[in-house]
């Protein structure tokens, strides 16, 4: 009976398996030789060049910033809007259906309803003049404003894709039996105590899957920079595109594309470490 | 130590009404049990004194002070929940410490009561492990242990044995009586079981649709149920309900004659399996036996008086075949009358 069956698990799991190695593994094993080979052999030029680009500086810097700045108030919101929620009886499925609407939109579609909002001739604009509080158009989103224009990447990213955080802790809220926070409040716990007692040490699998989603495609954040800033705001994702398709560059484009998903890794790693839960203390 | 007064507790969950005017009154270092069949309120009941519930109308007093309004934190109480949650991101010391941490209380202070609740429960040797590496039983331990440790004037237990094995349910049960009896707590336990309720408690209140239908000590309840379904709810057979018609005074069923209360049509006979005995002659009341069960410590006879289904206890080592007709002497004193039209029992004169 064993012998006859032991295939079939791996004759089930083969086509997805397949898949994922021919349109993921073999695209990441050539994006990587891209990266590391210029003319005749191997070489380290493509990283060289990438590196001294006038951009490559700020696009890292601003990468970072945005991922550190958008990811916690992303994961801050999502915890205050699912705890808020999950104690919601009546309209429950409502309200979450409105909050994850952005997450059907894409993030292209994303950006440019923003930019419809924030530029030079946008709602935002019409709005303010309109109650007297600008005498003509203000650009948002130009070269003259970093700070607007980064506040309003922060901004579209913070509705764009908060919602993916807020589903999955939403899940997990809702995975923790109500009897340890009863249990917490009948021996005195005060409602902050027993979020940051029970709540969130009992959430920390799903934290730490939500949190690794959202670090990943934070570090790859283009569209909606793109399309707000284009390339007054330099990211490295954008970076690489500009090198892929403008300056017809695939070597360099790859090393772009390599360094975030390295960057990604390790991220990753350090939540997996961070955040991991012991096997004997899951419920 | 405080006694507990619930106050005509109502609650409605929107059109049902779980809790119909529900009164009890818990004295200091008593210990009660709720006992009924799931759906009763029992649980509801016990979460309202907890302050888990709000309701509807009503109040609860306890040690003399209202609480109705107050979050469970100020109640001044402890419990042990049905899955014990016992936190499991927290050691078993952290775990009983709990209640003492939240008190604010000092580090010496804590480890003196961790360590004497732990005593009392038997489980110093796990303080250091996380609850996932502990047995059922262990878990229970340390959910009682945590309610302990915080020394509460009134402990609420929510079936708190109901997920253990049958032997360990047992253990458990006669040593949490031992340990509640030490401590003194003024203690509500729910229960649907009722040999724990009746092992446990000093009274018993017996529910059944939102109310409240008896309390009384285990004796009273077993002996003079107030109503068809406590006597039928509690003892095991349960008791036998055999419709008879009463003239003057005097029922009779076959050649025998009970003295009977002149009361309603519906005239009901409750009779317990052990209250009635073989009569060594065949007289008093016909029993046509159907089943026997030897049950080792006793026999269980199953069969029909006048018709109707009865259940009798009889000696281990009594002669009874199955298809037999044999005879029941039964104590007047000891038999239940029970008013068929309400359900009630009939006052004993």
């Amino acid at each position: 009976m064993p012998a006859r069956t032991s295939w079939i698990p791996y004759a089930l799991i083969a086509p997805s398996v397949i898949f994922l190695a021919a349109l993921f593994l073999v695209p990441l094993v050539q994006t990587v030789w891209l990266s590391v080979s210029a003319g005749d052999g191997l070489s380290l030029e493509n990283y060289r060049r990438m590196a001294g680009d006038l951009n490559f500086a700020l696009a890292v810097k601003n990468t970072f910033l945005l991922t550190l700045v958008v990811v916690p108030l992303q994961v801050v919101l999502a915890l205050a809007m699912a705890t808020m929620v999950t104690k919601l009886d009546k309209g429950r499925d409502l309200v979450l259906w409105v909050l994850t609407i952005p997450l059907g939109i894409s993030d292209l579609a994303a950006g440019l309803a923003w930019l419809a909002l924030l530029q030079n001739t946008g709602y935002l604009n019409s709005a303010l003049y309109a109650l007297g509080l600008i005498q003509g158009p203000v650009g948002w989103l130009s070269q003259e404003t970093p700070v607007a224009l980064f506040f309003a990447i922060v901004l579209a990213e913070l509705w764009r894709a908060t919602a993916i955080v807020l589903v999955i802790l939403i899940a997990g809220l809702q995975l923790i039996p109500k009897e340890f926070a009863e249990a917490a409040e009948i021996f005195g716990a005060r409602p902050w105590t027993r979020f940051t007692r029970i709540t969130l040490p009992l959430l920390k699998p799903s934290l730490q899957s939500a949190l690794i989603l959202r670090t990943v495609l934070a570090f790859e954040v283009f569209a909606v920079v793109y399309a707000l800033g284009g390339r007054n705001f330099p990211v490295l994702a954008g970076e690489a595109y500009v090198w892929q398709n403008d300056n017809q560059n695939y070597g360099v484009a790859a090393a772009y594309a390599v360094l975030i998903m390295a960057i990604s890794l390790a991220a990753t790693a350090v939540y997996l470490r961070v955040l991991r839960t012991r096997p004997e203390q899951l419920p | 130590m405080a006694d507990i007064v619930i106050d005509r507790v109502v609650k409605e969950f929107g059109s049902f009404r779980a809790l119909q005017e529900v009164s009890l009154t818990v004295n200091d270092g008593e210990f009660v049990a709720l006992l009924g069949p799931s759906g009763c309120g029992k649980t509801t009941l016990l979460r309202i004194i907890a302050g888990l519930e709000t309701q509807t109308s009503g109040r609860v007093v306890i040690g003399g002070q209202d609480v109705s309004d107050l979050a469970p934190r100020k109640r001044g109480l402890a419990m042990v929940f049905q899955n014990y949650a016992v936190f499991p991101h927290m050691t078993v010391f952290e775990n009983v410490a709990f209640g003492l941490r939240m008190q604010k209380a000092s580090q010496a202070d804590v480890k003196r009561k961790v360590e004497r609740a732990a005593a009392l429960l038997h489980i110093e040797s796990y303080l250091d492990r996380y609850p996932a590496k502990l047995s059922g039983g262990q878990r229970q331990r340390v959910a009682v242990a945590r309610a302990l440790a915080v020394e509460p004037a009134v402990l609420l237990m929510d079936e708190p044995l109901s997920n253990l094995d049958a032997l360990l349910r047992l253990e458990m049960r006669t040593e949490l009586k031992a340990v509640l009896r030490e401590a003194g707590t003024t203690t509500i336990y729910v229960t649907h079981d009722q040999t724990e309720a009746m092992g446990l408690a000093d009274r018993i209140a017996v529910m059944y649709g939102g109310k409240i239908d008896q309390i009384g000590s285990p004796l009273e309840i077993y002996a003079t149920p107030a109503t068809r379904f406590v006597g039928g709810f509690i003892g095991s057979p349960p008791m036998n309900f055999i419709k008879v018609a009463c003239s003057g005074g005097t029922a009779r069923i076959g050649e025998a004659a009970l003295p009977c209360p002149m009361a309603g049509k519906d005239l009901e006979l409750g009779l317990r399996g052990e209250d009635a005995a073989l009569s060594p002659n065949g007289s008093g009341i016909p029993f046509d036996v159907r089943v026997v069960e030897p049950m080792g410590s006793h026999l269980l006879l199953t069969g029909a008086i006048d018709g109707q289904l009865a259940r009798i206890v009889a000696p281990p080592t009594a002669k009874v075949n199955a298809g037999e007709r044999v005879g029941l002497n039964v104590d007047p004193s000891r038999v239940t009358w029970i008013d068929g039209s309400t359900g009630r029992a009939i006052a004993r004169a």
